[in-house]
C-alpha cells in the first residue's frame, strides 16, 4: 500500500471513531436524522411542488382554506398550499443559513487566529474591534445593513455573516492562545517556520474542532436570525421563506381572524431546525473536544 | 546530608523494614514458601505490615493491574524507600495504603496499620487514621495545599477537628510545628502563593506532622524541587523521622535520593517489588538485572565508569494491559534466560537480607526446591550480582522491538 | 549526511567557536510592580564543532533563556549570537537560516509534538519549511529517523505521538532535528521528563550523533549526573552569569567556586564528604545583588573563609569579572584567585 493510501486509512479510522462517539450522543444523532430528512425534503422539493403552485397567480386553492384533505396544512391570502410554502422556504432558511455561518465563521476564524498569534498591539486593536461588534445590538445591525443595501437574499446573507461573527473570533482567540502555549510551537518556531506556517499547520488544525462545532451553532443563529429579518420585511420580496410567511400572515391579519395554520407551521419548522441544529453543534462540540468529551 | 544509619546490616537494634516474598493471588501452585531473609512472620514488631496488595483499575477495555501482589513491613522508626518508575505501581501503593484511590480501582490483600486491617476500616476510623496514624505528604505541594486560606489554618484544621483542640492550644501548636519545619512562626499568616516550592513543601510536611503520626508516607517529596531546595528538604525529612521516632515509607523515581535517605530499599517493575534489601546495598550492587539498570542509570559525578557512558535499558516499561509471559522484565533484560519466559519469578533470598525476584539469584538446589528449570549450562555457577550491570553499547534499534507492526502493513 | 569536516574531538586544542553568546544579556519587563528581570546577565559562551557543553544550573539562572537568545527565540538586550564567526542579525530571512542549522530538542517530547500530526509530518515538518516539499523527502525523513534510532523506520511513519512511548517521542523529536542535518543541536533538558532507565539510550545517542557525524550540542540541564555523562565542557551557571567553566573533569572533578562545590555536594550518594547545603531560596533576578552576585548565600564568605583570604570586602563590593567563552578552566571568584589562600 502507498503512503497516501496509508494515511487515508488512518483518516477514516479517525472519522469513524468521531462517528462512533456522535452516534453514541443521543440529542445529537435525533438532531442529525432530522436535518437528513429537511435536507432530503428541501433538495427534492422542486421534484413535487411546481412554480405555479408558489405563485400569487397561479395558486388553486382557495384564500383561507383550513387544513383538509386537499391542502394538510391549508391555505394562504392568495390560494397557496402552505405545507408547499414551508416545504418551498426549507430551501432559502437553510442556504442563508449555511452560507452566513460560513462566512461568520470564517471572518470570525481568521480574526481570532490572527489576534490569537501576534497578541501585543495588533492582537489588542483586532479584540477591541471584535468587542465593539460584540456589543453592537446584532440585530439592529442586520436591519440598518439591510436596509441600506439592495433587498436580496445575498444581503441578508451579508448581513448575518458580518454581525455574528464576534462569538465566533473570542472563542477561536481563546482557543488559539491555548494552542500557543504548547511547546510544539516553540519547536516550530525553533524549526524557522513562519507566522504563516504556524497558523496554518499548528493553529488552525488545533482550533478546527471549535471552528467546527461554532459553525454548527451558528448555523441555527443565523436561521433563526434570516427568519426575523424577513418577518421585519427585510428580505428578499421575490423568494418564499419561513420569516417571510409569517410576516404575510401577520400582515394578512392571521392573528386576529385566528387563521392559525398560516403561521404555526413555518414557525414549528425554524423551531425545529435551529434546535436540530444546536442539538448537532453540541454533540460535535463533545465529540471534538476531548476535555468536554470527558466530563460525565 | 547523609543521614545517620547503621552499615552493618546485622547491628543489633537496627530498625528494619523487611520485604517478604508473595505471589500474585491465586498463583500458589507454583510458588515455593522460601520467605525473605530477616522477615520475621508475625506481625507483632511491625508498624505498617502490607501483605499481598493487589491494585487493579477498571476501564473501559477491562481492568489493568496497577500493583500484582506486594507485601513488605515497616517496623518502628524505620525508612523503606520504594523506588520505580512511571506506571510502576509505587504511587498506588501509598495511596492504597490509606485507601486514597480512586472508585475506580479494586484492591485486594491486607494493609495492617498496628495490626487493623486499614482495608476494612469503617470510615470514622479511617479519618483517625489518616490524621494520627500514617499521614501522607505529596508531591505537588502547590496542587494539595487549598490556595485560598492560610498555612496556619490548614495544619491547625486537623487539631481542631481530630484533637479537639482549643484555638489557642492550636495556635502554639501550629508555632511549634512550623518552626520543626524551619519556617518562622508569622507564616502561618500567610497564603500558599506567597511562599516558594520548597517553603510549601515544608509547610506541608507541617500539615503531616500536626496530630503526631507514627508513619509518614512521602510521595515523591522533592521531585519538583531544584537539587539545592531537594537537599534542605531531604535534610529536614531525615532529621524529623530519627528525632521524632516515627517510620516512613518513601516513594521516588530517584533512586540516589531513596538511597541516601533511607534504610532499606525496595525496587518496583511492572506492580512487583522485583528486589529489596539495605539501600546502600541494593544502590551498590543490585541482585536484579533492572535494579541495577536503574541504579546504573544515575551516575556518579566524579565516577571514571561512566564518564561519557550514559547507561540505560532498551525498550520502555511495559504496558501494564499487555505483560509478557513470564518474568515480567524479560524483553528489556540484558541478561534473559530462556527458563525466564516460563517461571514468573518472586521475591528470593538473595544474600544477607536481601531478596530478588529473579531466576539468577537461585542456587541449582534452590532452583529445584522453586520448581524453576535450571539454569544454562555455562552459566551455572556464577554469581549473578556482578553482571547486573547492563551493556552500555545496547543497540538503539532495539527501542523499537517491543512495538507491534502497525496492521495496516 | 556528510558531517562537518571540522569535527575534532579530544585534540586538546580548542575547536573553532560554531555557535557562542558574547557579552549577552536578556532582560524582561517585571509584571506587577516587580522590577526588570534580568534573566541573563553578561554571558560570554562559546560551542566548538562538533564538542557537547553542558550548561548547569538550577531553576531561574537563566540558562532555557540563554539557549533561546541562542536560538533567536528571545532578542537579547544586548550582546550578541554569533554563529560560525558572524553576528546574527534578528531579520527573519537570518533567524531562518540560523534555524536551519541550529536545532532545538525540548524537554519534553510529549508536549513538543503536534498531537494532529503523525511521526512523519513531525520529522518531514523542518525540511518542507526549508525546501520546501520535495521527491527525495520520504528518504532524508526514513534517514533522520533510523539515525535517531527509530528503525525500521517506515514503521513509525504513520503513528501519532500518543501511540509511542516517552522514549520513541523524544527521538522522534530528534529525528525531526536531524532532518536538516544541523551543525549543532540546543537541548532544553532533553531527558528530564523521560524515565530513568531510558535516560541512558538518549544521551547514549547524542553521544553518538556527536562521535559519528560531529554534531555540536549545548545541552542545557540542572542534573550534574548528565553533564559528566556526556558533555566535553561545563558551564555553571548562576543567576545570569557563567561562575564557573572549563572541562567537565577540571569543573565537576575539582569545582574551585563555592557555588559549583554546594551543587555537587548536595548530590544524594555523591560520597564527597559533607553536604554543603545553601540556606535559603534560589535567589530572584529582578534584584541581582552587588558585588559578587553569590555573595549573600556564599559558604566561604560565611564561614570567614574569604575574610581570611583578605577578599571579603571585595567579594561584598567588587563583581568578579565575565569568563571567556571557551578554553580552559576559569572561575568567577575572588577567593579561588586569592593568592593568600591557605
Amino acid at each position: 500500500m502507498s503512503r497516501a493510501a496509508l494515511v487515508w486509512t488512518r483518516r477514516r479510522r479517525a472519522l469513524a471513531g468521531y462517528a462512533r462517539a456522535f452516534a453514541g450522543n443521543r440529542g445529537g444523532m435525533a438532531g442529525l436524522a432530522v436535518l437528513v430528512l429537511i435536507a432530503l425534503t428541501a433538495l427534492s422539493a422542486p421534484l413535487f411542488i411546481d412554480d405555479a403552485a408558489l405563485s400569487l397567480t397561479g395558486a388553486e386553492g382557495g384564500r383561507f382554506q383550513p387544513p383538509g384533505p386537499d391542502y394538510p396544512l391549508g391555505t394562504d391570502a392568495f390560494g397557496r398550499s402552505v405545507l408547499d410554502l414551508v416545504v418551498w422556504g426549507t430551501r432559502i432558511s437553510l442556504t442563508v443559513g449555511f452560507l452566513a455561518a460560513f462566512v461568520s465563521v470564517a471572518l470570525g476564524t481568521l480574526i481570532g487566529v490572527v489576534a490569537g498569534h501576534f497578541g501585543g498591539w495588533t492582537g489588542n486593536v483586532l479584540m477591541r474591534v471584535t468587542d465593539w461588534f460584540a456589543v453592537l445590538p446584532a440585530l439592529v445591525m442586520a436591519v440598518a445593513l439591510a436596509a441600506v443595501m439592495t433587498r436580496s437574499t445575498l444581503t441578508i446573507i451579508i448581513a448575518i455573516g458580518v454581525t455574528a461573527w464576534p462569538t465566533t473570533a473570542r472563542v477561536v482567540r481563546a482557543q488559539t492562545l491555548a494552542v500557543e502555549a504548547r511547546p510544539f510551537i516553540e519547536r516550530a518556531r525553533a524549526l524557522g517556520g513562519g507566522h504563516a506556517h504556524v497558523m496554518l499547520r499548528h493553529v488552525l488544525p488545533n482550533v478546527m474542532p471549535v471552528v467546527l462545532a461554532q459553525t454548527t451553532l451558528l448555523v441555527a443563529e443565523a436561521i433563526l436570525m434570516e427568519a426575523t429579518l424577513a418577518f421585519l420585511g427585510l428580505g428578499d420580496p421575490g423568494t418564499i421563506s419561513w420569516g417571510g410567511i409569517i410576516q404575510e400572515a401577520r400582515n394578512a391579519g392571521a392573528i386576529s381572524s385566528g387563521i392559525w395554520w398560516y403561521m404555526v407551521p413555518p414557525g414549528i419548522a425554524i423551531a425545529v431546525v435551529a434546535l436540530s441544529f444546536t442539538m448537532c453543534g453540541r454533540a460535535l462540540e463533545g465529540v471534538l473536544n476531548p476535555r468536554l468529551r470527558e466530563r460525565p | 546530608m547523609k543521614p545517620t544509619r547503621p552499615t552493618n546490616p546485622g547491628a543489633a537494634g537496627e530498625p528494619s523494614a523487611d520485604v517478604r516474598e508473595t505471589g500474585p493471588p491465586g498463583g500458589g501452585a507454583e510458588r515455593p514458601g522460601a520467605a525473605g531473609p530477616g522477615g520475621a512472620a508475625g506481625s507483632a514488631e511491625h508498624y505498617l505490615e502490607v501483605a499481598d496488595l493487589s491494585v487493579a483499575y477498571r476501564t473501559a477495555g477491562g481492568e489493568i493491574p496497577a500493583v500484582r501482589g506486594v507485601s513488605f513491613g515497616l517496623e518502628p522508626g524505620s525508612k523503606l524507600g520504594v523506588a520505580g518508575e512511571s506506571g510502576c505501581g509505587k504511587s498506588t501503593v501509598a495511596l492504597a495504603l490509606l485507601r486514597l484511590l480512586p472508585a475506580s480501582a479494586r484492591i485486594s490483600g491486607r494493609v495492617l496499620l498496628e495490626g487493623e486491617d486499614v482495608l476494612a476500616m469503617r470510615w470514622g476510623r479511617l479519618r483517625a487514621v489518616r490524621w494520627a496514624g500514617a499521614s501522607i505528604v505529596f508531591q505537588g505541594a502547590m496542587h494539595s495545599l487549598n490556595p485560598v486560606h492560610r498555612i496556619g489554618d490548614q495544619i491547625a484544621e486537623p487539631l481542631l477537628l481530630h484533637d479537639r483542640a482549643g484555638p489557642a492550644q492550636a495556635r502554639a501548636r501550629v508555632a511549634e510545628l512550623l518552626e520543626q519545619v524551619g519556617l518562622p512562626a508569622w507564616r502561618a499568616r500567610s497564603y500558599p502563593h506567597e511562599l516558594s516550592g520548597g517553603q510549601r513543601q515544608r509547610a506541608m510536611i507541617a500539615m503531616a506532622l500536626a496530630c503526631r503520626p507514627r508513619l509518614i508516607i512521602a510521595d515523591e517529596p522533592t521531585t519538583a524541587l531544584d537539587v539545592m531546595i531537594q537537599a534542605q528538604i531531604l535534610r529536614l525529612i531525615d532529621e524529623l523521622v530519627t528525632d521524632l521516632g516515627i517510620s516512613m515509607l518513601m516513594i521516588s523515581h530517584d533512586l540516589t535520593v531513596l538511597a541516601d535517605t533511607c534504610d532499606r530499599l525496595a525496587v518496583m517493575y511492572a506492580g512487583r517489588i522485583v528486589e529489596e534489601g539495605p539501600a546502600d546495598d541494593v544502590f551498590a550492587a543490585a541482585r536484579h538485572p533492572y535494579g541495577a539498570a536503574l541504579s546504573a542509570a544515575f551516575p556518579r559525578v566524579g565516577d571514571p565508569s561512566s564518564r561519557r557512558a550514559p547507561r540505560g535499558l532498551p525498550g520502555d516499561p511495559p504496558d501494564p494491559a499487555a505483560l509478557p509471559s513470564g518474568c515480567a522484565f524479560r524483553p528489556r533484560c540484558p541478561e534473559v534466560q530462556e527458563r525466564c519466559a516460563e517461571v514468573d519469578p518472586v521475591l528470593w533470598p538473595a544474600g544477607p537480607r536481601r531478596s530478588a525476584a529473579c531466576v539468577r539469584v537461585l542456587s541449582p538446589e534452590q532452583a529445584r526446591a522453586a520448581g524453576v528449570p535450571p539454569a544454562p549450562a555455562e552459566e551455572a555457577g556464577t554469581g549473578p550480582a556482578a553482571e547486573g550491570e547492563p551493556r552500555a553499547d545496547r543497540d538503539p534499534q532495539a527501542a523499537a522491538r517491543p512495538q507491534p507492526q502497525p496492521e495496516e502493513m | 549526511m556528510s558531517a562537518p569536516a571540522d569535527a575534532p574531538r579530544d585534540t586538546g586544542a580548542p575547536a573553532a567557536p560554531v555557535l557562542g553568546a558574547a557579552g549577552l544579556r536578556v532582560a524582561f519587563a517585571g509584571r506587577a510592580g516587580r522590577g526588570t528581570a534580568r534573566a541573563v546577565d553578561g554571558v560570554d559562551l562559546d560551542i566548538g564543532a562538533g564538542e557537547i557543553v553542558a550548561l548547569v544550573g538550577e531553576s531561574g539562572c537563566g540558562k532555557s533563556t540563554l539557549a533561546r537568545a541562542l536560538l533567536g527565540l528571545v532578542r537579547p538586550t544586548e550582546g550578541r549570537v554569533v554563529f560560525r564567526g558572524r553576528a546574527l542579525g534578528h531579520r527573519p530571512r537570518e533567524l531562518k537560516e540560523l534555524r536551519r542549522r541550529v536545532q532545538l530538542v525540548l524537554q519534553d517530547p510529549t508536549g513538543a509534538l503536534n498531537p494532529r500530526h503523525t511521526v512523519y509530518d513531525a520529522v518531514a515538518e523542518g525540511r518542507r519549511i526549508h525546501s520546501g516539499s520535495t521527491a527525495d523527502e520520504q528518504e532524508h525523513v526514513a534517514e533522520a529517523l533510523a539515525r535517531a534510532g527509530l528503525r525500521p523506520p517506515e514503521r513509525f511513519f504513520l503513528r501519532y505521538p500518543h501511540e509511542l512511548s516517552g522514549g520513541q517521542r523524544q527521538r522522534v523529536a530528534i529525528a525531526g532535528a536531524l532532518v536538516l542535518q544541523p551543525e549543532v543541536i540546543v537541548a532544553d533538558e532533553p531527558v528530564a521528563s523521560l524515565d530513568a532507565s531510558v535516560r541512558g539510550e538518549i544521551l547514549q545517542l547524542l553521544l553518538r550523533l556527536r562521535d559519528d557525524y560531529g554534531l555540536a550540542a549545548l545541552v542545557v540541564t540542572h542534573d550534574l549526573g548528565l553533564a559528566w555523562n556526556i558533555a566535553d565542557r561545563a558551564a555553571v551557571m548562576y543567576l545570569g552569569r557563567v561562575v564557573e567553566t572549563g572541562p567537565v573533569e577540571d569543573v565537576l572533578s575539582a569545582p574551585r567556586h563555592p557555588y559549583t562545590r554546594a551543587l555537587l555536594s548536595v548530590l544524594p550518594e555523591s560520597g564527597s564528604g559533607e553536604p554543603q547545603v545553601l540556606a535559603g531560596e534560589p535567589p530572584d533576578p529582578t534584584r541581582i545583588p552587588g558585588g559578587c552576585r553569590f555573595h549573600v548565600r556564599c559558604p566561604v564568605l560565611a564561614s570567614g573563609a574569604a575574610a581570611a583570604a583578605g577578599v571579603a570586602e571585595r567579594c561584598r563590593g567588587e563583581e568578579p569579572g565575565m569568563l571567556s567563552g571557551s578554553g580552559a578552566a576559569q572561575v568567577a571568584c575572588h577567593w579561588a584567585h586569592a593568592p593568600e589562600r591557605v
